[in-house]
């Protein structure tokens, strides 16, 4: 490609990706989309009011069944989260210029599946106003947390993930404000993308020095994932609970949160592709490697699964006991469910075709994120139910607050990243200029 | 009294090669240069003659200061408020590396990111060369260079970056603040 074609290409992106917000391409969809995920914004608000005045009996908690949706579903949005880190530093480090159409909005993902997971363990507290006694402050009380807890690790795990995540995003999303804001016609438009651009105007030395910050947080947000994921497998498999084996947890956890993740980033990758027309910049060959990361990653959560069972096949007593009640007992439904939801349909992305067409993608994403979610209801609940003692075994049964609830974090995420498609760069642009400028003058 | 703002001369390319070449050239002839482009070119760093190691370095320390930290407040938390468990050890090492790892993290990554913003002296939402005519393409599909007028006069510079390629060039700068 000439140098002129290549230039005039750069325009054409830039044009593309930064005149979404001002001249939004599908307003009714998405306002028809925003009102839908506000719905569910309401209805999270009154089931955390509901919550906070009546307290945790309204769901099905029970003792011994302590940890209920709020644990297993702070698990599934995370995992959700991690894949959002992976495309975007992984692929960066290993230069695989694909991400770039995908990592912007995949890291937006993380940001709001974070938030959403975050705020679960803070509303489970009972009495949530007292959240920041997790923190280590000196307090007049004298007390510290217990620091060789999983829950306190899981505190400084998940704020250094969130943090970190919006660290990463936010200085990957600067040079896009600028271009925004060069590009803005209007006032309210400027004043909004000048003042979180920052001022960037492109100079080399800052170009040098950005590369030097965005490349090593990449590095490091890779170890990190794993870091939280692990640990976060450690607040169930840290303690001698049939059915968490502290061995086989933390890999199984971390693949099965890249897998549920993938899965839903291809889920809005189809969404956005078609909401925004960007069919030219999210291409069949990102939706291919898309599902072929899918593919790759669920066959490992099947590993998992696999390794699962040998182990309590290999150890016997009280942890085959767990196994066959997964197998046959009161919730096999949620093991089975997990089995086929997370693994049928997925067979399917064996076959270009189905990985390259938006609908079967989209569906096969949407399985596993519900095959993810029974699976992590699986291994908390199966585990749980039945204590040592047949005086103490009781069912946990979700009750209409906690499927609220569930949906009302939906809503949230979707309230959330539709305002980010709506008022943001939703791709890289001036990654992508980059990526074609190193093809095309090698 | 307000401080009075350098001159810049500006000049725009078409292609990186051209803007990569005036760069490395000016500079070697003495003058303080600075590239604009819409993503960063591969051959700035050489061009620039950039070797500042001062973000990684931030990195580094960052993530020391924070797994001391991390360490440090476990230990001493643990002693000052010691919860026996069984008799398990207070100072338990190996439970507390998970949180001295994610500190770590933060400390590293933040104050590389503030290093990098500081060092770049952002944010600053004004800069007289957001003044030059066609500038706003240095984030769409331009390429810039510009130099600091101290001890050169303007003719010179034009001329200079005439010579090299440059499509137009403006100055801009130089005036007191209003």
């Amino acid at each position: 490609m000439s140098g002129k074609a290549l230039t005039g290409r750069y325009h054409r992106i830039t044009g593309e990706v930064v005149s979404i917000p001002p001249r939004f391409p599908a307003p009714r969809t998405w306002a028809v989309l925003f009102g839908v995920s506000l719905l569910l914004v309401a209805l999270l608000v009154v089931s955390v009011t509901v919550l906070f005045i009546r307290g945790p009996g309204i769901w099905g908690n029970n003792i011994p069944v302590g940890w209920g949706f709020p644990i297993s579903n702070y698990i599934w949005w995370l995992g959700i989260g991690h894949a959002g880190t992976l495309i975007s530093a992984m692929l960066l480090l290993m230069q695989e210029n694909w991400r770039n159409s995908l990592n912007r909005f995949a890291e937006a993902m993380t940001l709001f599946a974070v938030t959403c997971g975050g705020l679960y363990p803070i509303i489970h507290l009972g009495r949530p106003w007292y959240f920041y006694w997790m923190a280590p402050y000196p307090s007049t009380m004298g007390v510290w947390p217990q620091f060789r807890s999983p829950l306190t690790w899981d505190f400084f795990a998940v704020l250094t993930y969130l943090i970190v995540s919006l660290c990463f995003w936010y200085i990957g999303l600067v040079p896009d404000l600028a271009a925004a804001r060069d590009r803005a016609s209007k006032r309210r438009w400027q004043v909004f993308f000048g003042i979180f651009a920052l001022g960037w105007r492109g100079s080399g030395r800052h170009w040098l020095r950005w590369r030097q910050a965005y490349v090593i947080t990449a590095a490091i947000a890779v170890p990190l994932v794993v870091s939280v994921h692990s640990e976060i497998s450690m607040l169930f498999a840290a303690g001698p609970i049939p059915g968490w084996n502290s061995t086989v947890f933390p890999p199984y956890f971390v693949l099965g949160a890249a897998f549920s993740g993938f899965a839903v980033v291809t889920m809005l990758a189809v969404m956005v592709r078609s909401l925004l027309g960007l069919k030219d910049l999210v291409t069949e060959r990102h939706l291919d490697m898309l599902g072929r990361m899918v593919l790759a990653t669920g066959l490992m959560t099947g590993f998992g699964y696999v390794a699962e069972v040998f182990n309590a096949a290999y150890a016997g007593g009280y942890e085959l006991d767990t196994l066959m009640d997964r197998f046959a007992g009161p919730y096999a439904w949620s093991f089975w469910g997990a089995v086929l939801f997370n693994f049928g349909p997925l067979q399917l992305l064996w076959r270009r075709k189905a990985r390259v067409a938006p609908i079967p993608a989209f569906l096969i994403g949407l399985s596993v994120a519900v095959g993810m979610w029974l699976e992590r209801y699986m291994l908390l609940v199966s585990s749980l139910y039945r204590d040592w003692l047949e005086s103490s075994a009781h069912l946990f049964h979700a009750t209409f607050w906690d499927w609220s609830l569930y949906l009302g974090f939906i809503g949230l995420f979707l309230a959330a990243f539709l305002l980010f498609v709506r008022f943001l760069p939703v791709i890289s642009q001036f990654e992508i200029k980059e990526a074609l400028e190193e093809k095309a003058r090698g | 009294m307000a401080k009075l703002e350098p001159a810049f001369l500006v000049g725009e390319f078409a292609e990186p090669e051209p803007m990569l070449a005036a760069a490395r050239t000016l500079r070697e002839d003495g003058w303080r240069v600075e590239l604009h482009s819409p993503f960063p070119v591969k051959g700035m760093q050489e061009a620039l003659g950039f070797h500042e190691r001062t973000v990684p370095h931030a990195f580094v320390f960052g993530g020391i200061g924070g797994a001391l930290a991390g360490f440090a407040v476990q230990v001493y938390a643990n002693l000052a408020y010691p919860l026996d468990v069984g008799g398990r050890p207070l100072i338990a090492v190996p439970a507390f590396m998970l949180i001295t790892f994610e500190v770590m993290v933060l400390g590293a990554v933040l104050s590389g990111i503030a290093t990098m913003f500081a060092r770049n002296r952002l944010p600053r939402l004004h800069h007289p060369l957001f003044d030059a005519a066609r500038f706003h393409l240095a984030s769409d599909n331009r390429f810039f260079v510009s130099l600091v007028l101290d001890g050169h006069s303007e003719g010179e510079g034009r001329a200079v970056l005439g010579r090299l390629g440059a499509a137009s060039v403006s100055k801009v700068g130089g005036e007191l603040p209003e």
